[in-house]
């Protein structure tokens, strides 16, 4: 028997029973079946640890270790990497207004409205005082300022959560992400300037020789939101109350800044206490010098200054202390 | 020897992982959760980031630990490992996203990393646009991009949408362009993480050319990271093989890769036997029982357009015996796929032979086996198919879909094995009539 011998010894009793029971079984699910992943064995013993050696210096070398003491600002990186925040303010400023019917007028209706619902209010009902000039320009001239540093502000605390598919993927110098929004902010600031511009001369107002200060009262305005933006920022990337917290610190900051009244409301003795807030000073020196709601406010706005590079600085020192776990965090 | 252009030393991190979420049975107890939460959450947050080396930390784990090495300017290293074995991490530390939580890393030249495709592209930018931005984003100056632009825009092939918002791409033009800006960045250290992972068979074919480009023709550093062994053997040279955090093994690309897959429940090429111990029956004993790749190697993987051989060695122990031999392949659950018989063979079979040692082996042809692990179950008989013995699951060896026979298909097979079968394609005319 030839056959019967062979079909026994090779298969065998038992190979051919589960042959069987195989296919059965099999038969329902046929094929697509999972295996298991092969698994790494850690027992495995570490081969080639390569005697670690002394490279000679050439070109110098970049040191990646965990960070220990205080971060120092690297401007020369920040230099380098000029480019990028070139590019990602670009990249804001053109997608900002994309796929809107109103494009760059949202720039304007902005300040635009609020400036009409605070006329008929606060200057009309309320009948705030407005330092003897025409309440609409009184008001909107605070609104350009208050509405870019709130945009600047809010997308700056908001831009490391809101970025973190860069940030856990790419390094650069982290500080160019809540950098970007402060900046092309100003775009839509310019905007809303010309349409001041074209609201003094309808109402036939001349800027005093003080808008030379224009410039850096701006520059102050930058300042403010920057380190604002940076320390909002860095604490959101860890606590996300603060993306809670924003839209309300904002709407009291508005009302303690001289937006719907003038400072001159504030008694005389309080002035300076109240330019603590940066923001006195910015508004109040855009008056004076675009307006010529009175002298020179050089108190309030050197306070203000004062008080603008301290937020920035320690903006600055924050977030550099805190960036290198953002990738962790975010 | 050439001073390495990475020495990474001592490298760890520690990642915190959340700790269970509480869950509250009663309206009262979610109350006084609710009420006692900021404190205890502010604890947790405020620990999120405090990693101490030293001490042990409850809802922490070693992403990476004590880990070594160097790599030397030109040398393309493939960095393999299951999920979570760290590679990722050292990829994330060396191109400074993360930072480590002991060790240092001194490295020369400027490092790209490519950890994954389009970071930063914008859906409502054009192309070209997106070429200025990500390149920048990827640390390319501005004079840079539109140097490298022509050149970018030929390689993803892009040219006619130009000026098209990136949203309105196909996947495939959108990976390409990705691809492209990525890969003409100048750079002395290359890191790519599973990039490869998108995009089509040809596309991946056309990123893998333009890596070994970068490597082999510009000399420049590249470490890969890859599931895919038959892209990791092709294109580099050394593997690095990380598990739980540390390194396996640290050697030749093949062994690395052979090592990762027959890790687990291991497969066996090679059987030997002592002479005590022979296997076998009156007229003949086994000394070994091997598998080889196509190329002769002794192999516990194969590719399963390849096919294999099994090679039995023995000795015939008594003048004038007739060997005969039967090869069983089974899966990985035991089911017997096929035997096959050597009475086909030509030059010996039939013939009694004189004591001594002989080798018979049978080739498993390629594109005939499913990927899968198999075992293989090796009887032997003597003169008329008698006196015969079993070694049953002797040999285990893992089929590996290099992807030849699937070639535009990127799902799974079914079935148990997976023939290459001849298909054909006319016009049917006769029923259009």
């Amino acid at each position: 028997m030839k056959e019967g011998g062979l079909d026994e010894s090779i298969h065998g009793g038992t190979l051919h029973e589960r042959d069987e029971d195989q296919i059965k079984g099999e038969g329902a699910s046929c094929g697509f079946s999972t295996r298991a992943h092969p698994g790494v064995r850690s027992s495995a013993p570490a081969e080639a640890q390569m005697p670690m050696s002394d490279p000679a210096p050439r070109t110098p070398c970049t040191l990646i270790k965990p960070g220990k003491g205080l971060q120092h600002l690297d401007l020369g990186e920040l230099v380098s990497y000029s480019d990028l925040l070139y590019f990602l303010i670009g990249r804001n400023i053109k997608v900002k207004y994309k796929q809107t019917v109103l494009g760059g007028l949202w720039a304007v209706i902005q300040p635009f409205f609020m400036m009409v619902v605070f006329t008929l209010f606060f200057g009309r009902l309320a009948k705030i005082p407005s330092d003897g000039i025409p309440y609409p320009l009184f008001t909107y001239s605070a609104l350009i300022v208050w509405v870019y540093f709130a945009q600047a502000v809010g997308q700056s605390a908001n831009s490391i959560v809101g970025d973190s598919s860069l940030i856990t993927k790419v390094y650069f110098p982290r500080i160019i992400i809540p950098l970007t929004p402060v900046l092309s902010g100003l775009v839509d600031f310019l905007v809303s300037f010309v349409v001041l511009v074209a609201m003094m001369l309808s109402f036939g107002i001349t800027p005093s020789p003080t808008a030379l200060a224009i410039p850096l009262l701006a520059l102050l305005m930058i300042f403010t939101a920057c380190g604002t933006g940076m320390i909002l920022a860095a604490l959101n990337a860890k606590y996300r109350d603060i993306q809670y917290t924003i839209p309300f610190l904002l709407q009291l900051w508005m009302f303690t800044s001289p937006i719907v009244y003038p400072a001159s409301m504030v008694p005389e003795r309080f002035r300076l206490v109240y330019a603590l807030n940066p923001m006195t000073g910015v508004i109040e020196g855009f008056r004076a010098a675009l307006l010529n709601t009175g002298p020179f406010p050089t108190g309030m706005v050197l306070v203000s200054c004062a008080v603008s590079v301290a937020i920035f600085l320690s903006g600055v020192f924050y977030f550099k202390q805190v960036e290198r776990y953002f990738a962790d965090v975010v | 020897m050439p001073e390495p252009i990475i020495t990474i030393s001592g490298l760890s991190k520690r990642y915190r992982i959340g700790a269970r979420e509480r869950t509250n049975r009663t309206l009262r107890e979610a109350l006084v959760d609710a009420v006692t939460a900021p404190v205890r959450n502010f604890r947790e947050l405020s620990k999120l980031t405090k990693i101490e080396r030293e001490k042990p930390q409850e809802n922490t784990i070693w992403a990476l630990k004590d880990v070594s090495l160097t790599v030397n300017p030109g040398e393309v290293v493939g960095i393999v490992g299951r999920n979570g074995a760290g590679k990722s991490t050292l990829l994330k530390i060396l191109s400074r996203i993360t930072e480590p939580t002991a060790g240092e890393i001194c490295l020369y030249g400027r490092v790209s990393s490519l950890l994954e495709v389009g970071t930063g592209f914008h859906q409502e930018l054009t192309g070209r646009e997106n070429i200025f931005l990500n390149g920048a984003i990827l640390g390319m100056r501005k004079a840079e991009i539109e140097a490298k632009f022509d050149e970018i825009v030929d390689f993803a092939g892009i040219h006619p949408f130009l000026d098209t918002p990136v949203k309105r791409y196909s996947s495939g033009m959108y990976v390409r362009l990705a691809f492209a800006v990525a890969a003409h960045l100048e750079s002395d250290i290359l890191v790519v993480d599973e990039v490869l992972a998108v995009g089509d068979a040809a596309f991946q074919k056309k990123c893998l050319g333009k890596m070994q480009d970068i490597s082999s023709r510009e000399g420049r550093t590249v470490l890969f990271v890859s599931h895919n062994m038959p892209a990791v053997r092709k294109f580099c040279q050394r593997g690095i093989l990380l598990d739980g955090g540390s390194v396996i093994l640290d050697a030749e690309v093949n062994r690395v890769a052979n090592h990762y897959l027959e890790s687990g429940v291991s497969t066996t090429s090679l059987a030997t036997f002592a002479s005590s111990e022979r296997p076998g029956n009156l007229s003949l004993k086994i000394d070994s029982l091997s598998l080889k790749d196509s190329g002769g190697q002794e192999a516990p993987l194969v590719n399963i357009s390849e096919g294999l051989f099994v090679e039995i060695r023995y000795e015939i122990v008594r003048d004038g015996t007739v060997p005969q031999f039967s090869v069983s392949l089974l899966d990985a659950e035991g089911m017997c796929i096929f035997s096959s018989l050597n009475n086909r063979e030509e030059r010996l079979y039939g013939f009694p032979l004189p004591r001594r040692r002989y080798v018979s082996t049978c080739r498993i042809p390629g594109d005939l086996l499913n990927a899968g692990r198999y075992f293989v179950t090796i009887a032997g008989f003597t003169g008329n198919w008698i006196d015969g013995f079993r070694i049953d699951n002797i040999l285990a060896f893992d089929a590996i879909d290099d992807g030849v026979l699937k070639g535009d298909y990127h799902g799974d097979y079914g079935g148990c094995i997976r023939p290459f079968l001849e298909w054909t394609t006319t016009e049917n005319n006769s029923d259009c009539e």
